[in-house]
């Protein structure tokens, strides 16, 4: 894992200095509402519906025991004794006070965290593939990639005040599990003639104008990387609109501007620009090629995680679901699901966080990771400990086997927390997965992705949820609109609306009639939900999503 | 009434500039208003005639002015660069590292942010990320 140097201690030891002034100058009055609002957003700090919320970055979702312990201290000591992992790699403390956030984020650096530009008109914390440096499909690490774009990207002095927040996602695999085409710019690494470099995608997005990143540039050389970034963020922070803060984001401005045009600017922004990097920035890289280098792996004997694999269906299951092969024979990438049926997603106690820690340093050579998903990830666990890992997680409540199933659900805060919300999202996520749960369908069901935002802000990613759910207020009534199809995987797709929303009480018989129907036209239970949406189509699955018993009754008297 | 920031505090401009503004830009300009929706290409064949360029913050959440300034250097600009308008304090040190020489507020802001908060972010070359990686290798 990454160190902090003298570089990095120094410097966040001075932002937060700088962050108890803000405070002390607010409170005093230097500071006006409007001119701390955006300060405090940078060190991420927002005024939630019932108090300040802190978001505290995961550079690229990869944390130690040490950081989670500090993690569950803060939430004991400052909050009411649990966090909320987001979809972006990030923790959240709901009920932290204004005046304790100076002292919060100086147990922070303690650990080598920080809460630097998770909020605001800046660069936002980026994020990469959670499975890196333990998945088979990785050409390499994305994360020594991430720790340059973070170092580059913190306090960068022109891109404070830009026109809208700015999300970065970086991949190392074929297959996309970081979401690059939903971000503004996504990175994929790949290789072009021995030289590694990045295809850089552009544009995405999703918010109230969903849209699908477009590849920029096939392929730039890692040393022009971060030159051709700068690039782009400059040309948008001049050319992105002010005028109207949803019409902003870089999707909107190269959808206005058209990306032959976008490309050609940056393009010659970045023939000012590239002189300027003589070097260094490279020689950091090997630096983070040695903090990021692979544990030694060994061969171990299996006999007893087969046996116990033969002989207990609740290990198997859990097994079958929630473990991802590792690129090392006799490892495996354990997740451990916080999508427990009827508990609300992301969230976690102190208690589990501390036991999660413990088993971090024993069975995952201290290291954890947060995936987009909102779940937690043991990337490096020998398969012989499985078993022990697995009635570690019992006893906490964290043994569910749900991971890609129906009830392992993306639901945003909604109206229990956010103060944008319009409708509630976690009490649907909790219904849908003790529904199906006592259905016992889930397992037979299969791969399902089901993402439910409470406002068209879609923190929740239901447009690339393969069923998505949008909660909206109509007349003072939560509603919610249905989405199919939607992908956020390398094959991206935005879900398609069916047609008129429902209300709280409906949503649960809504997704219902969908999952009969599938179950009822899949070719075989090979057959996955997207898979025979795509070959079905939006039609027939509309119909029977509309097709209640009365409206069967009105068809029969017609 | 306005207040010149510099590293070693605050200071009151010891003459009247006369600024031009772009449409009226020739050889003989010496000192040039801008604001944040300059084309900067229309000034590339001025920059070694001009002494000062003003950038205009109309407010310091619009943070235009810094890429400008970044980019006047990168096109050869060596003459003096000014953020003027609503620069807060906080902004100092991003004004500074984007290229500006000093940077000039109302007496008004001068007053409600006084010269030791400036005085606490003049220290803008220390803990730089973008300088250190820029360097070379």
């Amino acid at each position: 894992m990454y160190k902090y140097n003298d570089f990095d201690h120094a410097f966040v030891t001075s932002r937060n200095a700088q962050f108890r002034e803000q405070v002390n100058r607010r409170i005093s009055g230097a500071l006006s509402e409007d001119e701390f609002k955006p300060l405090r957003l940078m060190n991420g700090l927002y005024l939630q519906l019932h108090a300040y919320m802190l978001r505290v970055a995961i550079p690229y979702g990869t944390l130690n025991s040490a950081q989670m312990r500090q993690l569950a201290m803060i939430a004991d000591r400052w909050d009411k004794g649990y966090g909320h992992f987001t979809t972006r790699q990030n923790i959240q403390f709901n009920w932290t006070k204004l005046q304790d956030v100076p002292d919060i984020l100086d147990a922070l650096a303690e650990v080598e965290m920080h809460a630097i530009q998770t909020s605001g008109n800046t660069i936002r914390n980026v994020t990469a593939d959670h499975f890196a440096g333990a998945a088979a499909d990785e050409i390499v690490d994305p994360r020594i990639y991430a720790e340059l774009i973070r170092q580059w990207s913190t306090d960068h002095p022109e891109f404070q005040f830009l026109p809208r927040k700015f999300k970065v996602a970086v991949t190392g695999a074929k297959q996309d599990r970081a979401v690059i085409h939903a971000h503004d710019i996504g990175l994929q690494i790949i290789e072009q003639n021995c030289i590694l470099g990045m295809r850089v995608i552009i544009g995405g997005g999703l918010g109230r104008t969903p849209m699908i990143g477009k590849v920029i540039r096939e392929f730039v050389a890692m040393d022009d990387i971060l030159p051709y970034l700068e690039s782009v963020v400059s040309v948008w922070n001049l050319l992105g609109r002010r005028d109207n803060k949803y019409k902003a984001r870089i999707k909107i401005t190269i959808h206005e501007n058209g990306i032959d045009e976008f490309s050609r600017l940056v393009d010659e922004r970045f023939a000012l620009i590239r002189p300027s990097f003589q070097g260094f920035d490279q020689t950091l890289l090997s630096e983070f090629s040695d903090a990021f280098i692979a544990p030694k792996f060994q061969r171990f004997d299996l006999s007893a995680f087969d046996a116990r694999y033969q002989g207990d269906p609740n290990f198997r299951s859990w097994v079958d679901t929630n473990i991802t092969a590792h690129k090392q024979a006799d490892y495996a990438i354990a997740t451990i699901s916080l999508k427990s049926h009827g508990e609300t997603p992301g969230d976690a106690s102190s208690a589990q966080m501390r036991r999660i820690a413990d088993l971090a340093e024993t069975y995952s050579y201290d290291e954890l990771r947060i995936s987009h998903e909102q779940n937690i990830v043991m990337p490096h666990v020998q398969k012989a400990h499985l078993p022990d890992v697995y009635d570690a997680l019992r006893a906490i409540g964290l043994a569910t086997g749900n991971i890609g199933l129906i009830s392992d659900i993306i639901a945003c805060p909604g109206m229990d927390y956010c103060a944008l919300a319009t409708a509630r999202s976690i009490p649907i996520a909790q219904n849908i997965a003790t529904h199906f749960d006592a259905l016992k369908l889930e397992h037979d069901i299969g791969p399902l992705k089901i993402k439910i935002s409470g406002c068209i802000n879609a923190c929740g990613h239901h447009h690339v949820g393969h069923i998505g759910i949008l909660g909206l207020d109509r007349a003072g009534i939560e509603n919610y609109q249905i989405m199919l199809g939607g992908d956020g995987t390398e094959t991206p797709a935005i879900g398609e609306r069916t047609g008129p929303g429902f209300g709280a009480d409906e949503v649960i018989p809504a997704i219902e009639r969908l999952i009969h129907f599938y179950l009822n036209e899949r070719l075989a239970p090979s057959e996955t939900f997207l898979e025979c949406y795509r070959r079905l189509g939006l039609g027939p699955f509309k119909t029977a999503l509309y097709e209640t018993e009365q409206s069967k009754a009105r068809a029969n008297a017609a | 009434m306005t207040v010149i920031i510099n590293d070693e505090g605050l200071s009151t401009p010891e003459k009247e500039i006369t600024y031009e503004r772009a449409d009226t830009l020739n050889k003989a300009t010496c000192a040039l208003d801008i604001s944040a929706d300059q084309d900067l290409n229309a000034l590339s064949d001025y920059l070694e005639t001009l002494t000062l360029i003003r950038i205009e913050f109309a407010s310091f959440a619009d943070g235009r002015g810094f890429s400008l300034a970044r980019i006047l250097r990168l096109m050869g600009f060596s003459g003096h660069l000014r953020a003027y308008g609503h620069v807060i304090s906080d902004q100092y040190a991003m004004a500074r590292r984007s290229g500006f020489d000093d940077v000039e507020v109302s007496k008004a802001l001068a007053t409600r942010q006084p010269e030791a908060e400036w005085l606490f972010r003049s220290n803008w070359s220390a803990h730089d990320y973008q300088t250190r990686l820029r360097k070379s290798a």
